[in-house]
């Protein structure tokens, strides 16, 4: 690893302070990702602002403007509070489902829940400097889309970039329409839907999300919903626990009898960002709650993927962990 | 002791050596030499190449691996390692130093150390407890678990710099005495280790996993995340789930599993290679 300063953060404003002041620096919430990438060289940052013991990890009823009375989970939080507390259980099911598909117990007590949604890609081309990576150093290619990819995009690729976004968290917020709140240095917030968060790779692929240097999430806010009766996490991957997604769906559901009032579906492992999709979605409202009707969403969805040379199985693979993730969710979202 | 791939600036005790030992190789080390390198030997012998200088190499070279393979170097890296370094080693160089206080198994510790430094380089290098495994050094194998502040961790993703005032225990602080902790017991029991590498990382995830689900934890095998009531109870499908972090390259799962379930259920397991 290469040599680095290390400041504990005082408050968050300090905190973006230092950050802004340093375009090589870089905060350090759960490290999972961040010390992983710096010991491969792929992240090297000069200094690092421990920003891990500043609280804003609070869960709580959102009191007052437009989400009031959904829910607020503290940037800073763990991914294990945040999937255990009974707010989120009783009410975002799915989100407890999502953080629960994602990594170990152990990286779960570890990784914050804004870290969680600044996680880089996967992609092993990014991760192995030796090869040309786009993401990683902008203009020497990528590797991956004539290479192997088996584990990349379908949908919203570049020739700049195939790489997939790797969170489950990030998936279950994106369907609950969650909205991420951030603060610089000044003092200013903004808040930014998940819808708009995360960026398609376009010609930067070096840039995820739409965050600018000195940012920090302070809060991710959970909109009141009538989902939680009707949601479930599908997650399909290599192996059964400790593995990122080939492909998954988080599904939520509001019916009246067994027709659909509303309908939210997002992929993940497809895509440079959660994948709303939005044409299944569209399709499914109004419509009675069958598999014929869960069927015809899904393959209108997966018809405009465009997979690569060694992923076309993910779109089989997509349609079908739609329709289950339906399913699951009209079952009840249980296990 | 782990002889994986290695951080190159990490400190090594192969670099250490006693004023008096002598600067030349010994008969093992060149014939080590020639096991691996044979074309370089006699350059090496012709140009007295010293001791120090051979070690660094091996080290640097990734020696650690290429001397595994040979039967020579084993006897050598066998050496206990408080033959080479004393306990508290201060490294010889430290850039970017940061001062760190935790309690390590119920002992206050005061060190200063690289900034990037991890908390299981720390155990194993600063404070001689080597029973914390090196296995992947990426989060991916759960071999260097710890339980900081009552949570089971990864100490190869967690800086020791980071670790200002929190309460770290190792396996080397689970047992009272000469009791050992009662998974640890079970683990005896039901044989849940081969070669046992695995073992310090999977038998403190148990103890913290046991915790989780007394405080009711769910895990995305739990059929109604909506109930939270109360402590869970585990089927065997739940705890292999939960200790999906941890791997086990034995595959000593079944008997991992039924050692944790003797001890969350309270009741007698079979032990697996009777019930088969
Ligand atoms: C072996 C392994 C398996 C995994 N499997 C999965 C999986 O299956 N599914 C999944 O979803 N994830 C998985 N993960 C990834 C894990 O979930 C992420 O590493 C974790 O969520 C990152 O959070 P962190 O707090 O540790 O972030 P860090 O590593 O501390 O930070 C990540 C990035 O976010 C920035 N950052 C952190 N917090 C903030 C903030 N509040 N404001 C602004 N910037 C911030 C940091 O500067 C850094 O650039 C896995 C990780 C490992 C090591
Ligand atoms: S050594 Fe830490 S997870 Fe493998
Ligand atoms: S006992 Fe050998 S790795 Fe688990």
């Amino acid at each position: 690893m290469r040599p680095f300063t290390y400041t504990r953060a005082k408050d968050a404003t300090s905190a973006s302070k230092l950050l802004t002041g340093n375009p090589n620096a870089k905060f350090l919430a759960g490290g999972t990702n961040l010390l992983d990438l710096m010991k491969e060289d792929v992240e090297r940052p000069s200094t690092l602002i421990d920003i891990s013991e500043l609280g804003l990890s609070d869960i709580k009823t959102i009191s007052s403007g437009t989400n009031k009375g959904g829910i607020s989970i503290g940037g800073l939080g763990k991914n294990t509070d945040a999937a255990n507390h009974p707010l989120i259980r009783q009410n975002y099911p799915l989100l407890t489902q999502a953080i629960l598909a994602g990594a170990s117990g152990q990286i779960r007590n570890m990784a914050t829940n804004g870290g969680n949604l600044l996680q880089r890609t996967r992609c092993p081309y990014f991760y192995e400097v030796a090869m040309p990576c786009n993401k990683r150093e902008p203009g020497t290619g990528c590797g991956a889309k004539e290479g192997i990819n088996r584990m990349h995009a379908i949908f919203g690729w570049s020739e700049k970039c195939v790489a997939v976004y790797p969170s489950d968290m990030a998936i279950a917020l994106a369907a609950l329409d969650a909205v991420v709140n951030v603060r610089n240095a000044s003092g200013q917030e903004r808040s930014i839907s998940m819808a708009d968060f995360h960026r398609l790779p376009g010609d930067q692929p070096e840039k995820d999300t739409i965050l600018t240097h000195g940012e920090l999430i302070t809060s991710i806010e959970l909109p009141r919903n009538n989902f939680a009766d009707k949601s479930y996490y599908v997650k399909v991957r290599d192996r059964a626990s400790y593995a990122f997604a080939l492909v998954s769906v988080a599904a939520a559901l509001e019916t009246s009898g067994n027709k659909i009032v509303q309908a939210r579906i997002a992929m993940g492992g497809v895509a440079h960002k959660p994948w709303r999709a939005l044409k299944a979605e569209q399709l499914l409202v109004g419509k009675e709650a069958t598999e014929a009707n869960f069927k015809l969403a899904a393959s209108a969805e997966m018809a405009d993927a465009k997979p690569l040379e060694h992923n076309a199985f993910k779109v089989e693979l997509g349609n079908r962990s739609i329709v289950l993730a339906l399913q699951m969710a009209m079952n009840g979202g249980k296990a | 002791m782990f002889i994986g791939p290695d951080d190159h600036e990490r400190p090594n005790p192969f670099y250490t050596m006693d004023e008096h030992e002598s600067p030349d190789l010994t008969e093992d080390e060149k014939r080590l030499f020639a096991d691996l390198m044979p074309e370089d030997l006699n350059e090496i012998l012709d140009t007295g190449v010293n001791r120090r200088h051979f070690l660094k190499l091996m080290t640097l070279a990734g020696g650690g691996i290429l001397a595994a393979q040979s039967a020579v170097a084993e006897q050598l890296i066998a050496r206990p390692l408080s033959e080479t370094i004393p306990t508290e080693l201060v490294p010889a160089s430290i850039e970017n130093g940061v001062n760190v206080s935790l309690k390590v198994n119920g002992t206050a510790r005061k060190l200063a150390v690289d900034s990037r430094m991890t908390l299981l380089d720390t155990l194993r290098e600063r404070l001689d407890l080597t029973g914390s495994k090196k296995g992947c050094d990426h989060g991916q194998c759960g071999a260097c678990t710890v339980i900081v502040n009552g949570h089971r961790v990864l100490s190869c993703l967690t800086l020791a710099a980071s670790c200002e005032g929190k309460t770290v225990q190792t396996i080397e602080g689970l047992a009272q005495g000469s009791q050992l902790h009662p998974m640890q017991e079970s683990f005896l029991k039901h044989d849940g280790f081969q070669c046992g590498f695995c073992t310090p990382g999977q038998i403190c995830s148990a103890v913290a996993l046991l915790d989780e689900a007394k405080k009711g934890h769910a895990s995305y095998v739990t059929e109604n995340v909506r109930q939270s009531a109360g402590p869970a109870k585990l089927s065997n499908e739940e705890i292999r789930e939960r200790m999906s972090g941890n791997i086990c390259r034995c595959g000593a799962y079944p008997n991992i599993v039924a050692a944790i379930q003797e001890v969350h259920s309270g009741k007698p397991v079979e032990q697996v290679f009777r019930s088969v």
